[in-house]
């Protein structure tokens, strides 16, 4: 495949769109903005994409809570076809409110029931915190794959912290190599407050389900894809063009391409 | 049926929102509360069954890994075991934002028969308090009385329902009304009108042989009011200096007759540098300038003050939404890609007993509008990028809370043409009875009735209407499927289509705009300014493909009326007419009003200081001065990031901590082309003089721009004037005297003025004593910048790199930091020599541009000695620095003048040793001082006139007295 096609859904309140598209065009792929009506009416048909990118934003206010109404919709009125895109081998990526739809709408971690097992709540601070923050990766996502040192990308968010139903749960998603990033400091030990910004559990900043293929985090890597978005560039003399958060926008494409 | 569904966290489960409340409650002065636990309350009206309820508890609103529930939890209100239940619920009428979702949300779960959705927030207080605590407690935090109220046990007011509207056409009986009689109706009718104004409307009706209807005085009033109309600075001033001061143009011995401020003053200088990229100026919702050879940008700063004062968050979330929708309407429409906002309160730590009845805790205002700025901003996804907040204990009653917002549009859609015969299409949200005469109410000072009076105009805000209705204008707009937009702001409808019809004439039919309720007369639908609504004139082939593309984003759009020919604003209700006015009475009957301005220069006390050996402490004071501190607290909230166009963050540093001169966003995110935003504001300076407040404020805006790497050569600026009551001669002498300022500085310097704005009866009455505001000017500027990879910011790079200081530094401490630490103003107030400084900004540009600068930081609040300190804590490097080496042109030879005298036109620059000769040959005859190098080790040491220690501290510490006072 030359092109995959990369569906970025969009709904009232979706504000990271732009961005994430361009992340992904820049990393080889096309992106079409789609809006959920479009989905749910029939007109357009997730099965057409190779990728689905929940984007940041507020959708439809974050009223009752952030990503809730979305998770809601997706589950009442796409499920089956969420289902059958995760079951054809393609890939899912949410991004901080798409985290937390995904979180609320039970695709991660993901089981069959698509049941909530983890949740994104209010920071500890109680307050919405733009800043930039390091990240460990592990665990066995196909989007962070070559990504071996810190990566560093900026949160905003104000429902940021990880929490999971039980221990058991938490449990299983280190075994199962499912915890993809952990908020740390610079030196890459796993810090308190500010390091982790939102008092997450374990530090979580993202997880993927057990395909590796669906992927959600809190941070931004679209705001991270070129050299000048770093807060100290002009300073730091960063030689190389990419930013830290486009290899996971490559990986995803490659994947694509290679796989799907 | 009506259930009520309370949510609360499981324990063990952080309650952060109580929390913070318990933290607020602390900031009050009251112990005792050992905890407050927090829960959502969703009452919820329809035919459900209890099973569907519980559905939709388990899957909508609940998080059941985090949140339990109970349905119609047994209501305890009294006092018992220690345990106070405080329920806070909307007022019937105010909208409440998470309604609508909510309803979708049920929907959405296959459930039809859910009919309302309201929220509430439940607190239950442990501790031991007194029954006038908990009054305290609700009355400064939980609740404000305009909007929301105390819910009582038992009671189901949730679902309120208002009556129906009967018809019934109202005249107001004018013809035969003496002068008396004009005033009264005027007052009584909240119309802010003088007499001369309501006997030209008497005057017009009597030609035309009739009493107007409510409607038409309303529709006169809002499009006459000070607010829309801005009559201050379009009519006439009979404007009087009484004394003379030195160093200014406009020496006028006599008194002189201005005719319109704005055209001999800040239009002027426009006209007479005649910048070939100024696309569109003074003419549309904000002021359009050339971006690159496919794109244009526009920007626009509004003030929303008088709402804030009385609903801090509501106040400012609507400030900055309905500043949102000036790019929005300008042209066919631009996006709107980054916001700014400026604030002045008074203190934090304000004492409750010096409150002014009436008046709101300054600490509740600030974090009001924070969160009010916070919540809209965020929610548009429009990136915060810049900003400033200054403190004076003369804003106590009236805060000023200016918002900005930059937006890009396609080059050809830049204009709009309304044309006969299209078709009045209303867009986004609907029509209720918020925000009723709010334009008319801020052309009148606040009193502490005010909230009793007005409380009407005070509106919440639903950020994501305005987002689905942005996202759904931009498509229409590509598809060229209307002819002209404007916003809906104050005044509403009948300023947005009064004005898009003023040229032909406008038909409207009342009954057709979509309401939120019923109950509202033709005249409310009329003047509501309901936020998140735009007008725009659709030709009718259009019709139905717009009403279809709005449809399918969830948007509604519909016709209310046609764009005729008649050149009458015409107006139905169920086909009754109401309101009948000639287009060329309303918008060109006003009475040109004389008013008379006098300025005189008043001598202030001079502070008698010592100059002390050591000038530590008093770095360290300035450092925690509120207006210099860190505000990292508030920028934090804001999200500076999306669209991911930010190349200069407002922090900035070795850990992201330091405070940026100015922002630099890239548009266009596959060009390197940036723009450049920056905000003047000092109102200290006007104290003594407005006319150089102005200059520096324009100064300061300017100084920013080059201090990040930008030059001069495509910069525009908006004047942003919030003043005391213009009818008030004295007060009006200080607006003219700062718009000479205006024009004196931005000529010189040959930066155009593109749009602006005013906002006059800033002034805050209690028991017929009136309390103005400083009068205050904030100028914003706007740059492009051709290759963002010549950014440059603020703080200490490297060890042993040179720390030079260019422009002179005067003994001008009037108006300064230093003397407000002892609560003086001084009299000589920093000055503007702007041929010289324009001169040193090109060669500083040029040196940017060639890459020989490290860093650069603006030299303003607080003087050198700040400016050096932020640099260096910033990068988390020492300095060493000697003052002997700074060009000082004072009389008095003190340490402390050459440290915190504010002088414009001065700039702190790193440059590297190795570039020492380049840099200083583009310094060539521009004052400049190589006043000490960088460091390695922690150590800020300044060493005075005599060569000994002045200042001797470490950055740690001088970090922390700047972190400390706003960290909350």
């Amino acid at each position: 495949m030359l092109k995959p096609k990369v569906c970025v859904l969009r709904t009232a309140g979706t504000n990271c769109d732009k961005e994430t598209a361009f992340a992904f065009a820049r990393a080889g792929a096309e992106a079409e903005f789609v809006h959920i009506n479009r989905l749910v009416s029939g007109e357009e048909k997730l099965g057409d994409y190779h990728i689905l990118a929940l984007s940041g934003g507020f959708s439809y206010g974050d009223d009752i809570a952030a990503g809730k109404i979305l998770a809601n919709e997706l589950k009442t009125k796409l499920s089956g076809d969420l289902k059958e895109f995760i079951r054809a081998g393609k890939l899912i990526i949410g991004i901080c409110n798409g985290f937390q739809i995904m979180v609320k709408a039970g695709l991660l971690p993901g089981n069959k029931e698509m049941k909530q097992e983890v949740s994104l709540i209010n920071n500890d601070s109680a307050k919405f915190e733009a800043r930039w923050v390091y990240l460990k990766p592990s665990g066995k996502c196909i989007w962070t794959k070559n990504i071996t040192g810190l990566i560093y990308l900026p949160v905003a968010h104000g429902e940021g912290k990880f929490i999971a139903k039980d221990n058991a749960a938490i449990e299983r998603l280190k075994e199962n190599g499912q915890i993809v990033f952990q908020y740390c400091d610079e030196s890459g030990k796993l810090a308190g407050y500010p390091d982790n910004p939102n008092g997450s559990a374990e530090n979580i900043a993202g997880i993927c389900d057990e395909t590796g293929r669906v992927f959600g985090l809190m941070p931004h890597p679209e705001r991270h894809v070129n050299s000048q978005q770093h807060p100290r560039w002009s300073a730091a003399k960063i030689k190389k063009e990419e930013g830290d958060g486009f290899q996971i926008f490559k990986n995803g494409v490659e994947y694509a391409k290679k796989n799907i | 049926m009506q259930y009520k569904i309370e949510v609360k966290d499981r324990s063990g489960i952080f309650d952060s929102v109580g929390e913070g409340i318990k933290k607020d409650i602390l900031d009050l002065g009251i112990a005792g509360v050992q905890r407050v636990h927090f829960s959502q309350i969703f009452t919820i009206e329809g035919a459900l069954s209890a099973i569907q309820v519980e559905r939709i508890c388990d899957e909508l609103l609940v998080d059941k890994i985090a949140q339990s529930y109970s349905i119609n939890p047994e209501f305890r209100a009294a006092t018992h075991n220690s345990k106070l239940v405080v329920e806070v619920a909307y007022n019937p009428g105010v909208m409440d934002p998470v309604e609508e979702s909510t309803l979708k949300g049920i929907r959405d779960l296959g459930i039809e028969g859910a009919a309302g959705v309201k929220t509430a927030k439940k607190y239950l207080i442990e501790g031991k308090i007194s029954e006038a605590q908990l009054k305290t407690i609700c009355e400064k935090l939980l609740y404000n009385k305009l909007i929301q109220h105390i819910v009582k046990p038992g009671a189901s007011d949730a679902h309120a329902q208002e009556a129906g509207y009967q018809f019934s056409l109202a005249c107001v009986e004018l013809l035969k009304a003496d002068d008396k009689e004009l005033t009264r109706l005027s007052k009584q009718g909240q119309l802010f009108l003088n007499l001369t104004e309501m006997r030209a409307i008497k005057d017009y009706f009597k030609k035309i042989g009739r009493n107007p209807t409510d409607c038409e005085l309303e529709t006169v009033a809002q499009t006459w009011s000070e607010h829309c109309y801005h009559k201050t600075f379009r009519g006439k001033i009979k404007y009087t200096e009484k004394h003379l001061t030195p160093n200014t143009k406009h020496l006028t011995p006599k008194t002189k007759i201005i005719d319109s401020l704005l055209k001999s003053t800040i239009m002027k200088v426009t006209k007479e540098l005649n910048k070939p990229w100024c696309v569109s100026v003074f003419k549309d919702n904000s002021g359009v300038i050339k971006f690159d050879d496919k794109y244009n940008i526009c920007f626009k700063v509004e003030t929303h003050n008088h709402p804030s004062a009385l609903e801090p968050f509501g106040g400012a979330n609507t400030g900055i939404g309905g500043v949102i929708r000036d790019p929005m309407g300008t042209g066919l429409g631009a996006k709107p890609i980054l916001n700014t906002d400026v604030f002045c309160f008074a203190p934090p730590e304000y004492p409750f007993s010096k409150l002014p009845a009436g008046a709101l805790h300054p600490k509740r205002v600030m974090k009001g509008v924070v969160s009010g700025v916070r919540d809209y901003g965020n929610k548009m996804g429009i990136p915060t990028v810049n900003g400033a907040v200054l403190f004076h204990d003369d804003f106590v009653g009236n805060p000023l809370v200016y918002c900005g917002t930059v937006g890009i549009m396609p080059k050809d859609k830049s204009f709009k043409k309304t044309n006969i015969g299209d078709l009045v299409v209303v867009v986004g949200g609907r029509t209720g009875r918020d925000g009723i005469h709010g334009a008319t109410f801020s052309s009148g000072e606040l009193t502490h009735e005010s909230e009793k009076v007005s409380g009407g105009a005070v509106q919440i805000g639903n950020p994501i209407q305005e987002k689905k209705m942005l996202d759904t204008i931009l498509l229409a707009r590509d598809k060229n499927l209307y002819s002209a937009i404007t916003d809906c702001g104050a005044g509403g409808l009948s300023s947005a289509v009064g004005e898009m019809g003023a040229e032909m004439g406008a038909r409207v039919d009342l009954d057709k705009v979509p309401l939120k309720y019923t109950g509202l007369s033709y005249m409310e639908i009329w003047i509501s300014e309901s936020q998140e609504r735009m007008v725009l004139s659709v030709p009718p082939k259009d019709i139905d493909e717009l009403i279809k593309l709005f449809a399918s984003e969830n948007v509604e759009a519909t016709v209310i009326g046609e764009f005729t020919d008649t050149k009458k604003l015409e107006l139905y209700y169920k086909d009754n007419l109401v309101c009948e006015l000639g287009m060329n009475f309303l918008h060109e009957g006003h009475p040109k009003i004389t008013k008379e301005a006098v300025f005189s220069l008043q001598r202030h006390r001079e502070p008698k200081i010592n100059c002390t050996k050591d000038q530590t402490k008093n770095l360290i004071k300035l450092l925690s001065h509120y207006d210099i501190a860190s505000k990292e607290w508030i920028i934090r909230q804001y999200d500076h990031e999306v669209q991911g166009g930010s190349v200069l963050k407002p922090l900035t540093g070795i850990v992201n901590d330091g405070p940026s001169d100015a922002s630099i966003n890239k548009p266009v995110l596959n060009s390197d082309k940036g723009i450049i935003v920056s905000n003047g504001i000092n109102f200290r300076f006007g104290f003594i003089d407005p006319y150089w407040m102005a200059a520096s404020c324009i100064d300061e805006a300017l100084r920013q721009i080059i201090c990040v790497g930008g030059s001069l050569k495509e910069v525009a600026i908006l004047d942003n004037f919030c003043w005391g009551n213009p009818d008030k001669p004295d007060r009006l002498g200080g607006l003219v005297r700062a718009a000479y300022g205006c024009y004196d500085a931005a000529k010189g310097f040959g930066v155009p003025f593109i749009s602006g704005k005013d906002s006059l009866y800033n002034e805050y009455a209690v028991n017929g004593k009136s309390l103005s505001i400083p009068g205050t000017i904030l100028i914003s500027a706007i740059s492009v910048m051709d290759d963002v990879k010549h950014a440059v910011s603020m703080y200490a790079k490297h060890p042993d790199d040179l720390i030079y200081i260019v422009g002179e530094t005067y003994d001008e401490l009037g108006g300064t930091h230093y003397y407000d630490l002892s609560a003086g103003v001084g009299n000589n107030v920093p000055k503007v020599d702007v041929k010289k400084a324009k001169r040193m900004f090109n060669q500083l540009s040029k040196a940017t541009e060639a890459g020989l600068v490290k860093a650069m930081h603006d030299c303003s609040d607080g003087g050198l000695g700040v400016a050096c300190a932020e640099m260096a804590f910033s990068g988390g490097l020492g300095m060493e620095l000697f003052l002997t080496e700074v060009p000082y042109k004072g009389k008095e030879l003190r340490n402390d003048f050459i440290l915190f005298s504010e002088s414009n036109s001065r700039f702190i620059v790193e440059v590297e040793r190795r570039n020492q000769n380049k840099f200083e040959q583009l310094l060539k005859n521009i004052p400049f001082g190589i006043i000490g190098c960088v460091s390695k080790s922690k150590k800020f040491n300044i060493y005075g006139l005599d060569s000994k220690p002045c200042v001797g501290s470490d950055i740690d510490t001088l970090k922390e007295s700047w972190l400390k006072p706003l960290r909350w």
